[in-house]
């Protein structure tokens, strides 16, 4: 072959690697805006859970938290919080409940997924225990009083003096069923 | 670029190597002839350019007046979905591409493509790409009518069935243009004349290797982003479902890493035919041709951190606003170079006014024009004003049609006479022009206005303080999209008769594509030309 075919066809394969590999880096781009998310606080995700070690509790201010719920098109819940706002002290445990009953005739699973906004603020609110940790089965009519126990980190920015924590309530019966299956399956296996 | 003088290889007709092209449908099957493929490219976009311009008049009669009166308005959202998709991926691209087979081999002086086969593979893929995207009117449920930026979770949860249509669609057309990238760069790098050093190129070919190289970097975004709506749509994948922790805004930032730099993809082989155009007319030579690569190079480079300027509204922090207005703001700088160098050039030439400089003088006016209203709308504050509006309608036509169709049309009245071998008809040409410089301006420049007022974009129906603006608005549509049969027919006209045209055609053109007889010979510089 002419050394000139020889370099054109080297040169395509190489474009070609090239194409593929950004392909690969469009998958990329989603984990990587995850972390990107995660460091900047982006999109009010990066909210702190789990028990904290506040012990101080800022006296000298209040900051006032409102409670804001909302069902996508195809999720038939009452969902809302018992209070729609409080006043707390920067490092005060608060304790505060939301409720869900499902009106439909069948069981069914749901998520709730939590977003802070100021997104700013979203380190500080420190959530003990949330029933958005865990998904809410609920029987046809039941209902529930869900608790949500939180903290605002006393080291909140001084100009921050809202914070609005907002609940999505997400339908996850279909997958939830697919997990029961699997898991059924797999009791099935053992058992054989 | 310099001045190119060249030993022309003796052409003879008895040739055997120079045997004429095959007879009947075969011959466009199976060719891999550059410019029997350059030639079905442009017909190609001629005839998706009608498609796409049928339906921007649909849109535009049914926004005559307020209120409803001709489509249903989900139907209205089918039309700007399909109008965008179709002149975007159907019209503006394959028409460069086809400029680019045609002419990039003779104009560095080789005998075709570097990739024949796969040439003709990239070109025979894309009519059943947009079979199957055009297939999708009609079919139950209408065709994509999520705007042509396909939002999630709009064209995921909320799209019609024909969706995965679409995706196939987008899938197969970026194959294409992955394939025809290959091949220009393959061509550009490897294939040139002895001499023809990389600049001494002219500026279509430097800036269509820039552009390939862009193509390469971002259609496989755009086929990663359609393949994670395939996975959301019919796999249970949760990308950009917030339900199953996805997340919408990622779709915009992967959307918008593909499509700003896909916007450059749709101006810089314009800037490169401007490049061309304005030097034959003015009989100078171009003024700063190594400013004008270093201009195009930084443009495609600064094209990949300035994405996230579309979606200013969606709650970035203000670091990121700050960043991503500066850094867009930064581009005027290169085209501002390439704007001064184009006037330069004119500047004491002696510059006739043929069809081709006529278009070309419109573009940069226009485009400039169209540049300007890019950074108004750059500015963070004020795009919370402007988003989504029909500013943002005219900004954007401002750059595509007197910008990138208008230098299709100055590229094809510019070379016609080398393919056909006939002079062009001045009068129709002449014709055509003010027909549709007046007729673009009446479209396109009352949108400005509507736009700062506030009319949002994508509506059927609005309110009625805009009527006098949007019947203008129509009018001035129905003017230039009916002035494009002047077009068909000046070319049609062009390729059956005509004067016979010389090898130079125009008086002041330079380099190596007017050194071979009119119309080109099947095969050209089948012995390599030598370039001092």
């Amino acid at each position: 072959m002419d050394p000139r075919q020889t370099q054109t066809k080297r040169l395509a394969l190489r474009l070609a690697t090239a194409a593929v590999a950004m392909f690969g880096f469009g998958f990329a781009l989603v984990p990587l805006y995850e972390v990107f998310c995660d460091i900047t606080g982006l999109n009010g995700k990066n909210f702190s859970q789990g028990p904290t070690d506040i012990a101080r509790i800022d006296g000298s201010r209040t900051v006032k938290i409102q409670f804001l719920t909302s069902n996508p098109a195809d999720m038939p819940w009452d969902f809302r919080p018992s209070v729609r706002s409080m006043r707390v002290f920067p490092g005060e445990d608060k304790q505060t409940a939301f409720y869900a009953r499902n009106p439909t005739d069948s069981w069914m699973v749901a998520q709730a997924v939590p977003s802070v906004t100021p997104s700013e603020a979203a380190p500080y609110l420190h959530k003990v225990n949330c029933f958005c940790f865990d998904r809410q089965p609920l029987e046809a009519g039941a209902d529930t009083e869900m608790p949500l126990v939180f903290v605002v980190d006393p080291d909140l920015p001084k100009h921050i003096s809202t914070i609005t924590l907002s609940y999505s309530l997400y339908d996850l019966t279909e997958s939830q069923k697919v997990t029961q299956l699997t898991l059924d399956n797999d009791k099935g296996r053992a058992s054989l | 670029m310099a001045t190119v003088d060249v030993d022309l290889p003796h052409v003879k007709e008895d040739d055997p190597h120079h045997h004429g092209p095959a007879k009947g449908l075969g011959r466009w099957l199976y060719t891999t002839n550059h410019k029997d493929i350059g030639s079905m490219y442009l017909i190609f976009s001629l005839c998706m350019f009608m498609i796409g311009g049928i339906m921007a008049l649909v849109i535009r009669a049914e926004l005559f007046q307020p209120g409803l009166q001709l489509v249903e308005p989900n139907f209205f959202n089918q039309m700007t979905t399909m109008h965008g998709l179709i002149m975007v991926f159907g019209a503006v691209m394959p028409a460069f591409v086809g400029l680019a087979n045609w002419m990039i081999p003779m104009q560095v002086g080789a005998p075709d493509m570097a990739l024949p086969r796969m040439n003709n593979w990239s070109f025979w893929i894309l009519p059943f790409a947009f079979l199957i995207l055009l297939s999708s009117l009609f079919m139950p449920g209408g065709a994509p009518n999520f705007g042509w930026t396909f939002y999630a979770p709009l064209s995921t949860t909320y799209a019609p069935e024909s969706v995965t249509f679409f995706i196939f669609g987008v899938h197969i057309m970026g194959a294409s243009s992955i394939m025809g990238s290959i091949n220009i760069i393959a061509t550009i790098l490897n294939m040139r004349a002895p001499g023809m050093t990389l600049m001494k190129m002219p500026l279509f070919v430097w800036t269509w290797l820039i552009t390939a190289f862009l193509l390469i970097a971002v259609m496989p975004v755009l086929a990663g982003v359609v393949t994670m709506m395939l996975m959301d749509i019919h796999f249970g994948t949760s990308f950009f479902n917030a339900a199953g922790g996805g997340d919408p805004v990622l779709f915009q930032h992967v959307f918008w890493f593909f499509g700003h730099p896909e916007v450059y993809i749709m101006i810089l082989p314009a800037f490169g035919i401007i490049s061309e155009i304005i030097p034959t007319f003015a009989r100078k030579r171009l003024f700063g041709y190594s400013s004008m690569v270093y201009a195009v190079a930084s443009i495609a480079l600064l094209s990949f951190v300035v994405w996230a300027h579309h979606m200013f509204t969606v709650g970035m922090p203000v670091v990121g606003e700050v960043f991503f207005m500066f850094a867009t703001m930064l581009i005027a700088v290169p085209t501002g170079v390439k704007v001064f160098n184009w006037v330069a050039t004119m500047f004491r030439g002696s510059m006739t006014f043929e069809t081709p400089m006529l278009f070309a003088l419109a573009f940069v006016v226009l485009f400039t024009l169209g540049g300007f209203s890019g950074l108004m709308l750059a500015i963070a504050p004020a795009d919370f004003q402007y988003h989504d509006t029909y500013f943002v309608v005219a900004h954007f036509h401002y750059v595509l049609v007197p910008g990138a169709i208008f230098s299709i049309m100055a590229a094809t009245y510019y070379w016609l006479p080398k393919w056909t071998g006939h002079q062009l008809n001045e009068t129709m040409g002449k014709v055509h022009f003010w027909l549709s410089f007046v007729g673009v301006n009446i479209t396109f420049f009352p949108m400005h206005f509507v736009g700062l007022a506030g009319m949002p974009r994508r509506i059927p129906d609005y309110a009625l303080q805009f009527a006098d603006f949007n019947s203008m608005a129509s009018v001035g549509a129905f003017i230039f999209g009916f002035s494009q049969l002047v077009f068909i027919y000046n070319v049609i006209q062009n390729v059956r008769a005509g004067e016979k045209a010389t090898a130079q055609v125009w008086e002041g053109a330079q380099g190596l594509e007017w050194t071979i007889p009119s119309p080109a010979p099947y095969h050209t510089f089948s012995t390599p030309p030598k370039v001092d």
